[in-house]
């Protein structure tokens, strides 16, 4: 006999049960279908097409008021179910009851709204059906500016739709980069960058703070202060199962309803399908597996056995111009391996992860074509060995082949500057090597490219074979390490034209080997971004060794030293009082005079860190960067003031340099001296900038050096004014900054460049000078501050995560 | 296996590491990616570097002291002849979870 079958929600889930029962019993069940939207079931997921314009509603409707009718349906759309009761077995919906034997809620979710002032502001939307979609339309139809509040893949398409229409758009994602569940950084890197050419600002990091507006949305405050204007404001940072009636009727709900393999909920006659249930603790956001919910559920209504079992996802993003795939478990468990490939001409990622010689997870950015080639062998549990080596290339692929190691110069565009000396661009360069200049020496004579520091060599080789192919046998040159063909010289140089500001930009363009580089690589990347775009790039700490990420240096038994700076070596009874204080409040076994005019604590341990540093803080002393590749210290003579000999206030001018450039990264340490007379008290001619002064002024040396090679300084200029002699120090630094390669100490990178070429841009042209000291100052705006001060308030970070030594013994 | 909540993943920088006190000594704790950490030794077997002070990468961390380099996964110090011990570590809803079972000095002896 027939039965009643009553289904609350008209959504992706329900529409395939009902589809599967009536083409297999259509007598079995009389079927009244509650919808609290006013219309049937459609394709929600095309719901983004029709924001963009590339469809209509009619074209995405998948079950028709015919379609209902011919198949005896009851539909009681746009009305909401309000309560069920089961001790009745009846159904509430605001226009009255109906009586069951069978229940099926399949209500879906309900966007979740960040709870920040403002959210129930006229103008602010969520994205979940035709509704929000056509208000979407209708905002966009006025132009103006929308804020898209979270940056997954719903936040991202209606991103896209807004733009689309005509709407200045700017995605906000709290996270370091774009759909992190389904991408990892590298991909999000490239998904943004396709996005920003669009015209879609994407800010990362970006926590709103409140929705502003008096009677509708007018702008968006993030945290940071920024405020945006918004004329329409787009809520997409999450869903959350709507349970509401489950938990009113005292269902077993989790986070979603619970159902077990047959979509029963704990009360045998209920039955839950889709996004709104949870199974074996999954909640699920994806149509795929309802699919499948919704035919397990048929079956077990029309009282067959079947099971649901839960597979792996793929995902997609529905954005033209966005090629994204990622599919399976790219995270968590351990004993996996990966595989990564790069083109960066093509702006192509690939990542395979494989784990006991089966393909677990994929993720792919810019050629998605073998997306469900992987997702097959994924799914399948394909034994991969076989192919192993050239699995990544996908199915067409057979036999030989592997990266190129060319294709981030091929990439460049012909106005990327190769050679900065000189001012020449790749396509000029390219010219005269088709217009026959086959050899580096007649590249420099037809373009100038290279002539000059020579730090651009590399590349201009490198353009010579991608150019003249085989005919032209690059020289070998040593690589930054393992995870690339590149030199630093060539690094530096294409970060610079690219121009390119981010690691994973690096790791991207330039076709990085792995993942997010090694110990090697990742410290000087780190150097050359912040050094070269000092207000776009944030440092980051996890790129640094150990004694620079902890600002102490690292000693043998674990323990660290902590050295206050002693500005040029002069310090005072109350700054000496506060670190004897300190040396015997955290046990200091070694207190020590060091051979740069200050005072070492050695034998710090690490938890002590943050707390000793508080303690020196409110004595005014602050980090001597005695770890850092930066300045170390300017050390001074007692100069005019006391003595003799004196011809300037020696002392007075090291303090003076060491204010103005404490703080700033460098290739390799920094180390100053003045001197008071040529008697040199302060050793100044073996440091990397020594001064000595004399009556006339102050003569300017650099490039000395005094540890594993001992080499006198040689004379940039002579300095009638102490204020130029500070300018020309500066400008020396900041040049350094801009072109050695990381690790070199300033005489080494001077005896590659000639001490000619940095006299020519400090020394002869004031002009240059001027800019590389503003340049300097742009980056201490950033850098010129105390780093102890900023970890004392993370001082958490410097203690265990947890104690489980009692815990774990029970 | 007994999982114990240790923290929130966020307590640790992405490709930052921290340590847990246990009864077999300190447990360093990877984050090598959004949400994936490895539990290993914090000891370096070559001269007792603090492991978890080392520059993560990929699935490795590099020594601080004299760069040996060890695979997260397993423990094997790559190109070296060395070995620390690892311990299952999960996240899970964002917290970490280690396995308290391992921990246990009598099931590590
Ligand atoms: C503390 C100090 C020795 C002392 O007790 O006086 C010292 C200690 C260290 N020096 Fe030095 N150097 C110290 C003055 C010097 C000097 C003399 C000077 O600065 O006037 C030199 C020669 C001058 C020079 O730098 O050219 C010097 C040349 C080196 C070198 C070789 C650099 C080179 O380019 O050849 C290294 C290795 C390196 O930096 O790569 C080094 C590295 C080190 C490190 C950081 C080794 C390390 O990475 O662990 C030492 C840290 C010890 C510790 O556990 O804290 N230290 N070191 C001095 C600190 C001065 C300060 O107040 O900051
Ligand atoms: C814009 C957009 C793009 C998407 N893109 C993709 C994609 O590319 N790929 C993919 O796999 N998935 C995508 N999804 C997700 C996919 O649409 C959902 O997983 C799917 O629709 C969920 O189906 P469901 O039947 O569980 O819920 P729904 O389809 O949401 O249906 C639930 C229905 O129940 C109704 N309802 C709720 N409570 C009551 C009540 N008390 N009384 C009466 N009725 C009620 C609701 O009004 C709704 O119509 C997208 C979603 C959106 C919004
Ligand atoms: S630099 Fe000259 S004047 Fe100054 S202390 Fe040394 S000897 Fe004396
Ligand atoms: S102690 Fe780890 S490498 Fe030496």
């Amino acid at each position: 006999m027939t039965e009643k079958l009553v289904i609350i929600g008209a959504g992706m889930a329900s529409g395939r049960v009902i589809e599967h029962l009536v083409k297999t019993d259509p007598d079995a069940f009389d079927i009244t279908l509650f919808n609290a939207e006013p219309r049937g079931n459609y394709n929600r997921i095309m719901l983004s097409p029709v924001l963009s314009g590339d469809k209509t509603y009619e074209e995405i409707v998948t079950h028709s008021d015919e379609w209902y009718a011919e198949n005896g349906v009851t539909c009681r759309f746009g009305e909401h179910v309000t309560a069920i009761d089961r001790a009745r077995k009846v159904v509430i919906g605001q226009a009255g009851e109906v009586a069951y034997d069978k229940l099926v809620i399949a209500t879906g979710s309900a966007p979740f709204i960040i709870p920040v002032p403002g959210k129930d502001l006229d103008g602010v939307i969520t994205y979940r059906d035709l509704d929000d979609t056509n208000a979407m339309i209708e905002a966009a139809a006025t132009g103006g500016e929308a804020v898209v509040i979270g940056g997954g893949l719903l936040g991202l398409e209606a991103a896209a739709g807004l733009r689309e229409r005509g709407m200045e758009v700017t995605v906000l994602h709290l996270m370091d980069h774009l759909m992190e569940r389904q991408l990892e950084g590298a991909a999000g890197y490239l998904l943004r960058q396709d996005l920003e050419k669009r015209g879609i600002r994407v800010m990362t990091r970006a926590s709103t703070k409140a929705i502003l507006g008096e009677d509708r949305a007018e702008a968006v405050l993030l945290e940071d202060g920024t405020v945006l204007g918004a004329d329409l404001v787009v809520m997409a940072v999450g869903i959350r199962p709507e349970t509401r009636l489950a938990t009113d009727t005292a269902l077993d709900v989790e986070r979603g309803i619970s159902v077990n393999a047959q979509m029963q909920t704990s009360d045998p006659d209920v039955f839950a399908v889709g996004e709104c249930v949870e199974f074996d603790g999954i909640l699920f956001g994806l149509v795929a597996p309802l699919y499948d919910q919704a035919r397990i559920l048929a079956e077990t209504l029309l009282g067959r056995e079947a099971a649901f079992v839960p597979k792996e996802l793929s995902t997609k993003l529905k954005v033209t111009g966005c090629e994204l795939f990622s599919a399976g478990d790219f995270a968590e468990a351990e004993g996996r391996e990966d595989i990564v490939f790069r083109d960066p001409a093509r702006g192509v990622y690939k990542r395979l992860v494989i784990e006991d010689d089966r393909l677990v997870g994929a993720v792919m950015y810019g050629d998605t074509t073998d997306g469900s080639w992987f997702f097959g062998l994924i799914r399948d549990g394909t034994e991969i060995e076989d192919m192993r080596d050239t699995l990544i290339f996908g199915p067409a692929y057979q036999g030989g082949g592997s990266a190129d190691p060319l294709a981030a110069v091929a990439a460049l565009p012909p106005e990327a500057e190769i050679c900065g000396c000189n001012g020449v661009c790749k396509g000029t360069i390219v010219e005269a090597i088709t217009g026959g200049a086959g050899d580096l020496g007649a590249v420099r004579a037809a373009t100038k490219a290279s002539a000059s520091c020579g730090t651009c060599t590399g590349l201009v080789e490198q353009l010579l074979s991608v150019t003249l192919g085989d005919d032209y046998a690059a020289p070998t040159t040593q690589p930054v390490c393992g995870c690339t063909d590149l030199t630093h010289e060539d690094v530096r140089r294409l970060i610079k034209s690219k121009p390119l500001k981010s690691q994973e930009a690096v790791w991207q363009e330039l076709g990085w080997s792995t993942r997010n580089g090694c110990h090697v690589c990742r410290p000087a990347i780190n150097f050359y971004l912040l050094a070269d775009w000092p207000l776009e790039y944030r440092d980051d700490p996890q790129s640094r060794f150990v004694n620079e990420r902890k600002h102490a240096n690292i000693q043998k038994d674990g323990t660290f030293s902590v050295v206050p700076r002693m500005w040029s070596g002069i310090t005072n009874a109350s700054e000496l009082r506060a670190i004897a204080d300190a040396a015997d409040k955290y046990d200091v076994p070694t207190v020590k005079v060091t051979g740069g005019q200050r005072i070492d604590l050695l034998g710090v341990r690490g938890e002590d860190l943050p707390h000793i540093w508080a303690d020196l803080n409110r004595a005014g002393l602050v980090s001597g960067h005695a770890y850092s590749k930066g300045l170390r210290t300017v050390k001074t003579c007692v100069g005019s003031d006391h003595c003799r000999f004196g011809t300037q206030d020696s002392t007075g001018l090291g303090i003076k340099l060491e204010r103005a450039l404490w703080g700033s990264w460098t290739p390799h340490k920094v180390k100053l001296a003045v001197s008071g007379c040529p008697r040199n008290c302060a050793e100044a001619t073996c440091k990397d900038v020594g001064v000595i002064c004399v009556d006339s002024g102050y003569q300017v040396s650099v490039a000395g050096a005094a540890g594993m090679d001992v080499k006198e300084t040689e004379r940039l200029a002579d300095a009638p004014t102490e204020q130029e002699a500070i300018d020309l120090t500066m400008a020396f630094i900041q040049l350094y900054r801009e072109n050695a390669k990381y690790l070199d100490r300033a005489y080494k990178w001077v005896a590659k460049v000639g001490l000619d070429w940095v006299r020519e841009r400090i020394v002869d042209d004031p002009q240059e000078r001027a800019r590389l000291i503003e340049r300097f100052e742009l980056s201490q705006s950033v850098y010129r501050k105390d780093p102890w001060a900023e970890e004392v308030k993370k001082a958490d970070v410097f203690t265990p995560l947890a104690d489980l030594t009692l815990e774990a013994a029970e | 296996m007994n999982w114990i909540d240790i923290g929130a993943i966020d307590d640790i920088e992405l490709r930052g590491a921290r340590i847990v006190k246990t009864p077999v000594g300190c447990v360093a704790l990877f984050r090598t990616a959004e949400a994936e950490v490895f539990a290993t030794g914090d000891t370096c077997p070559h001269n007792g570097g603090p492991l978890s002070e080392g520059i993560v990468h990929g699935r490795k961390v590099t020594c601080p002291l004299h760069n040996w380099v060890f695979s997260l996964e397993t423990g094997e110090a790559l190109g070296e002849d060395g070995q620390i011990p690892t311990f299952p570590a999960k996240v899970q809803d964002g917290r970490i979870l280690i396995d308290g079972a391992s921990l246990d000095r009598r099931s590590v002896a």
